[in-house]
């Protein structure tokens, strides 16, 4: 979990955002009064209504609302004040059974998340420290505007007895005084303003955000899940190597053997029949290897192991029909395992390019960054018609799994009109350091 | 004709220098590693090498990147490059240089030893052997291309042959033409292309391979 900063950042304080702030603190202060502590009050009652029954199907509507609730925090604790809050929700197991079963089950399946109890005792805290935090913005501003009125001649109206802050009013003298102070509060939230918008989503986080436990539970369940696609995909892979080999290589070395046994007995007899079937032995040596060729090129491509990721990638590009333009930094060499995932997704992604997309252009760029961890990012951008999914073609969905199984993500971006842009990601070190010869 | 030999299987290795001792070359050296190859190329002046891309100790293209440096040591060192599989990225590599004198083929090719002594004997008077994969990847990609569409289908026959480095002989009796019409076929084809004419075939056939490579 990082804070990214955005808006809160080390910026010069403005007018503007502070005024902004205000303005988000007001409708955090509405949200925390209003609809947290409306949602905790429901949930509380709906779940001991359980025991009458009725609650059985009251609550997972009301827990569906406090989860949208808590989205919606999350939501603008990153569109505000650059705070991310992952949602720590456990994913609904697929197959529910339909009817009162279903709802049943779903009930304890909720109730036995430990995100739902922290986000109702989020509901709680949200009502009171979280309302109280995001009222401080607005009202600060409001406070200050009021003594700088004070001293324009609002002292006349409230009269004697009224007090500002620690002023009491009596006349211009004191309306002077309350401007000062209106000032004072006035410069202070242009300052801390933003601060405080990110201290009010800050509680929320200690909150609302995956616990150690949720975190690690769930990296648990994706490894268990990845690790099982990996261990699926690779028994596929042998299976299909075995079928290559056995279909293709083999049976022609069978035929070329049975053509040279023949020529054996044939070359005294009938030499012009053997030389004939000699040049037959010959073409199936051939076609052996192309075929042997394109197995091991499907298996691990020998550009790959000879120059690394970066003139893989090059050698691929020049193979295309379409004319692809790489960019390519990298300051090293991948484990193999990466190498090779990482080139055969940019394979079907560039395949898939040329033949779906009608692109007359690709450009593909990767490269390894520092910022957040070691990252390997490729990115491949085509002009053509988009409207491209992980769901059209197994093509994608295999690469998804192929990455996963490194910790790597896919994303797909792909407007209908375009352009499609694919962005993949996978976490790695460099292990031989040095140019990969460009 | 002096010929340095880089392979690594003990097998491929011992039949390469009895083919090329059946038609008359000497052996200078049979290495099978890449520091071997160096110093042999650096110090017995070689007419030709033949290298295998990938040798010990390293595996990876130790043997291009012997025979690259060699021909920056030596411009125009005539090498002749072996390979399992061949990419267009290598081929640009060894043609970079605008010299001459390469060669760049498929190990398969060696089972038609006339070719393949022909190959070597060109490539060591300074022409140019690209396997017909390489010619056909690099005429597929720009079969699109305005300049190349209007080339005849026989026009097209005549580059294919003519990028992979074969003189105007060859290719007339490859495809059953007179060596005039070949000359008037690419003539054509450097005109439709807009390439300078020259009377240099090697010149001629680098031309060609450039145009084809370019963007």
């Amino acid at each position: 979990m990082s804070i990214v900063d955005t808006s809160a950042g080390r910026r010069r304080p403005s007018i503007r955002r502070s005024l902004l702030a205000a303005a988000q603190g007001l409708a955090l202060a509405l949200l925390s009064i209003g609809v947290s502590l409306a949602l905790f009050i429901l949930s509380v009652v709906s779940i001991a209504l359980i025991v009458t029954g009725v609650g059985v199907f009251t609550t997972p509507v009301v827990l569906s609302w406090v989860r949208m609730h808590a989205n919606q925090r999350r939501l603008l604790a990153s569109q505000w004040s650059g705070v991310a809050i992952p949602p720590p929700y456990r994913p609904l197991p697929r197959d529910m059974r339909p009817g009162v079963t279903g709802v049943v089950e779903r009930l304890i399946f909720l109730l036995k998340d430990p995100a739902t109890w922290r986000d109702i005792l989020w509901l709680l805290v949200d009502a009171v420290a979280g309302f109280v935090t995001a009222l401080f913005p607005p009202a600060m501003i409001a406070y200050g505007v009021e003594g700088l009125l004070m001293m324009l001649g609002l002292w006349r109206v409230m009269g004697d007895g009224y007090w500002y802050g620690f002023i009491r009013v009596e006349g211009f003298v004191s309306g002077v005084q309350c401007a000062l102070l209106g000032a004072a509060l006035l410069a202070t939230a242009m300052w801390v303003n933003p601060y405080l918008v990110k201290a009010h989503f800050l509680i929320a986080r200690s909150l609302i955000a995956p616990t150690r436990g949720a975190q690690l539970a769930r990296r648990v369940e994706r490894l268990y899940e990845t690790r099982h696609d990996a261990v699926d995909s690779s028994a596929a892979e042998l299976r299909r190597i075995e079928r290559d080999l056995h279909d293709g290589a083999q049976a022609r070395l069978v035929a070329m053997g049975m053509s040279l046994g023949t020529i054996e007995a044939l070359i005294e007899k009938d030499p012009a029949k053997a030389k004939e079937l000699l040049a037959q032995a010959r073409s199936s040596s051939a076609e052996a290897l192309t075929e042997l060729r394109d197995l091991v090129r499907g298996i691990h491509p020998p550009v790959l192991a000879e120059r690394g990721l970066g003139d893989a990638a090059k050698a691929l590009a020049l193979r295309m029909q379409i004319p692809v333009e790489v960019d390519v930094e990298l300051p090293g060499r991948f484990e193999e395992p990466v190498e090779s995932a990482a080139y055969f997704a940019i394979s079907e992604v560039l395949t898939n390019a040329a033949k779906h997309s009608g692109a007359s252009m690709v450009w593909l760029d990767i490269h390894h960054s520092r910022s957040a961890g070691d990252m390997l990012r490729i990115a491949v951008t085509d002009n053509g018609r988009g409207g491209a999914s992980l769901d059209k073609g197994t093509g994608m969905r295999g690469i998804e799994r192929r990455l996963g199984s490194l910790d790597g993500v896919l994303a797909v971006s792909s407007p209908p009109d375009g352009p499609t842009m694919v962005t993949m990601e996978i976490p790695c070190e460099i292990v031989v350091a040095g140019p990969t010869g460009s | 004709m002096r010929v340095v030999l880089a392979e690594d299987l003990f097998l491929l290795r011992d039949g390469l220098v009895r083919m090329l001792e059946a038609y008359e070359f000497e052996i200078a050296a049979a290495v099978d590693n890449g520091p071997e190859l160096t110093r042999a190329l650096a110090e017995l002046q070689p007419d030709v090498a033949v290298v295998d891309v990938r040798l010990p100790p390293s595996f990876s293209d130790e043997g291009l990147q012997c025979a690259l440096e060699a021909r920056r040591n030596r411009p125009g060192l005539p090498v002749l490059v072996l390979s399992q599989h061949v990419e267009q990225l290598y081929a640009r590599e060894l043609l970079a240089d605008g010299n001459g004198g390469v060669g760049y083929l498929l190990k398969d090719r060696v089972f038609d030893v006339e070719q393949f002594i022909d190959a070597v004997r060109r490539v060591a008077s300074g022409g140019t052997a690209m396997d017909p994969q390489v010619i056909q990847q690099l005429l597929s990609r720009r079969a699109q291309d305005k300049p190349m569409a209007n080339l005849t289908a026989r026009e097209k026959e005549v580059m294919e042959l003519m990028a992979q480095g074969r003189s105007n002989a060859a290719i007339a009796a490859q495809l059953f033409i007179t060596e005039r019409a070949v000359a008037k076929h690419t003539s054509n084809i450097f005109g439709k292309l807009r390439l300078p004419p020259s009377d240099d075939d090697n010149r001629r056939v680098l031309a060609v391979l450039a145009y084809l490579d370019r963007g």
